[in-house]
């Protein structure tokens, strides 16, 4: 049993670099879970929509990014900030509305947006950040840097016309674009295989003479091993990777959803692939403690906390603000 | 001085600002190999090379969409739209994505994108191709709006709008591109929201753009035979609209007409109808008039196409019945 263990752990990843993404992980989730309550309790006003288990393709994706990569991430976006490094202090003001949020509360949950930290905005169209993720990958090949930039969306969005067409000019011109679909399933209600004639969405790539890899989205090392030779390869200029991660929403769509589309004993099926029980295997293979566990969820708690207060103690923009930030 | 042709003037302009700042690129569809559909771009790939002249495929959102992730990590993208009727393909990409992605963001970027693009009828284009979409693009905000009527004003409207920080959506006439006009060998650059008197007069202030400001002068000629003088302001640009302008003329002459070839309903001229009466209701000694294409789609027909466009008749027939 150590030995598979072991085996699974062997490359690439450090315990530290490990234990570094479960904690992630747990971030993600114990933020998904506060955004929840504070949205049930009216302090977040508009539309939420959650990451809960799908933690292991933003985390596992990012891991491999630098600073000066960039992420074009959906409306379901708060894991992929989180896992890029966003201020979880600036998130939450921003989902408040307040004028210390990302986007001084002009943008809200579907828009974060940190462009010091590469994250070139949440887009709330499905589809519309592909081609705009090629523009930020022909800009570092223009420039002869290194740099690539990932675009995050849906099963849902592999239907639109802006995944063709982003996806088609990044494989024509071998941008440095990396290509990650979380297939949950559903595009609200409707279930992926009434909208995809094909099996696994990465058989699409085909069409882009790009690779297509399907990855276990509930499984951090092989999201992360995935990434990393897609985020390789596009470094080495070689060109984009379409990366299918099958993956679940243990949540609605959206907070509010009455998820009649689905039942409740898939939903309990998927559970059991909970990307957090990555934190049971590091216990079972020592590399933490169930004390380290339980640490690791109080120093996340205390930061939520923190968040949650800065959003609270934080202002409301001025009315004048309405008119600013239109025009350079 | 020289004279060059509007197209010719477009293209000195792309030419110069390319040379001047490494970061400028152009892409589009047929624009590199070919120099684009309407020559523009000749030349240009030779010189500068296919990384930064780039023939794209046919994808407007793609278009688009990379002109907006190049413009927010600093580049500063030249997209053409070969003719303004595909702008309805990468509508999403214009509307939701450039105009918005600073004011979303809190002012975290900015998106100096500039998208090229032919409009209007007159060579049997066709409905698909030879409409004036410019007011879709005036009513959003974060968009500025550029359409020059002459290669002087072409040239000092483009390097400006490469060298702003916002999004500009830039209306060329087809018809205008190989009108031939003055343009000092100097470098210079005209700004945003300042219309230009083309002609000055007493009686009447003409408001036009494009194609329509040439016609408009036409009229302005016609009607100083019958004793009319009018006072021609081509605005350059719709947004920034230069309101300033238009009401000290219209203050002097009291009368307004505004002209374009676009579909008359919910046309620019009825914003700028709306603003003259809003500032100006005092000078005002009669109502603004609108001069505008019929409400329906260019037909192809040469014996029908003429007739959906406004033409300097029209104009003199507007300004008869208020002056």
């Amino acid at each position: 049993m150590r030995q598979k263990m072991k085996e699974m752990f062997k490359l690439p990843l450090n315990p530290e670099k490990m234990v570094e993404l479960y904690k992630c992980m747990v971030t993600i989730r114990r933020f998904e879970e506060k955004v929840s309550e504070l949205f049930a309790n009216g302090a977040i006003p508009g539309f939420v929509h959650l990451y809960i288990g799908q933690e292991a393709v933003a985390v596992g994706v990012c891991a491999n990014l630098r600073e000066g990569d960039n992420i074009l991430s959906t409306h379901r976006g708060h894991g992929h900030c989180i896992a890029k490094g966003a201020s979880l202090k600036r998130m939450m003001a921003e989902l408040f509305g307040k004028s210390t949020g990302f986007c001084k509360g002009k943008g809200g949950s579907m828009h974060i947006a940190d462009y010091e930290s590469g994250i070139l905005g949440a887009n709330a169209i499905v589809g519309a950040n592909i081609p705009i993720a090629a523009g930020a990958a022909f800009a570092a090949k223009s420039r002869g840097t290194d740099q690539v930039a990932v675009a995050f969306f849906g099963d849902g969005a592999t239907s639109t016309g802006a995944f063709h067409e982003g996806i088609n000019i990044a494989a024509a011109w071998k941008l440095p674009a990396i290509f990650v679909c979380e297939n949950n399933l559903y595009a609200i209600s409707t279930r992926a295989n009434r909208s995809i004639p094909v099996k696994n969405i990465a058989d699409k790539a085909a069409a882009y003479g790009i690779p297509g890899v399907v990855v276990d989205g509930m499984d951090i090392i092989a999201v992360y091993n995935a990434a990393r030779e897609a985020v390789e390869k596009a470094r080495r200029g070689e060109g984009p990777t379409l990366i299918e991660c099958k993956t679940y929403r243990f949540c609605g769509s959206f907070e509010g959803d009455p998820q009649l589309y689905r039942r409740k004993e898939e939903r309990e099926e998927w559970e059991k692939k909970d990307p957090l029980n990555f934190g049971r295997k590091l216990v079972e293979s020592r590399h933490l403690t169930n004390a380290d566990l339980q640490k690791i969820e109080a120093d996340v708690k205390s930061s939520i906390e923190e968040a949650v207060k800065y959003a609270r103690d934080s202002a409301y923009p001025e009315p004048k603000e309405t008119t600013t930030d239109l025009l350079a | 001085m020289r004279k060059i042709s509007f197209g010719e003037a477009l293209r000195e302009a792309l030419q110069e600002e390319m040379r001047r700042d490494e970061n400028v690129f152009l892409l589009g569809e047929d624009i590199g190999l070919q120099g684009g559909d309407f020559g523009v771009t000749k030349g240009l790939q030779a010189e500068f090379g296919e990384s930064r002249v780039r023939d794209t495929p046919i994808s407007e959102t793609a278009i688009i969409g990379l002109s907006l992730g190049a413009a927010s990590v600093g580049m500063r993208p030249v997209a053409e739209i070969m003719f303004s009727d595909f702008l309805g393909v990468c509508m999403d990409q214009i509307l939701n994505q450039v105009s918005k992605m600073r004011y979303m963001s809190g002012g975290q970027v900015k998106t100096p994108v500039v998208i090229r693009t032919a409009f209007g009828a007159g060579i049997s284009a066709g409905p698909q191709h030879s409409q004036s979409p410019e007011a879709f693009f005036m009513h959003i905000p974060g968009l500025q709006v550029v359409m020059p009527s002459t290669p002087y004003d072409a040239k000092g409207l483009m390097k400006t709008a490469i060298r702003n920080d916002n999004p500009v959506i830039f209306f060329e006439h087809k018809l205008l591109y190989s009108d031939k006009g003055d343009v000092p060998e100097q470098e210079y650059l005209l700004p945003f929201g300042m219309a230009d008197i083309k002609k000055r007069g007493t009686d009447v202030t003409i408001i036009a753009t494009g194609l329509m400001t040439k016609k408009a002068l036409t009229a302005a000629e016609m009607l100083e035979k019958d004793g009319v003088s009018a006072e021609v302001v081509d605005l350059r640009t719709l947004m920034p609209l230069d309101e300033k302008t238009v009401i000290g003329s219209v203050k002097k002459t009291g009368r307004a007409v505004v002209v374009h070839e676009a579909w008359k309903r919910c046309g620019v001229g009825a914003e700028i109808a709306a603003m003259i009466m809003e500032e100006g209701m005092d000078y005002l000694d009669a109502p603004v008039k609108r001069v505008a294409g019929l409400n329906v789609p260019t037909p192809f027909s040469p014996a029908l196409e003429k007739y959906v466009v406004p033409n300097e008749k029209d104009i003199v027939k507007a300004v008869k019945e208020i002056t």
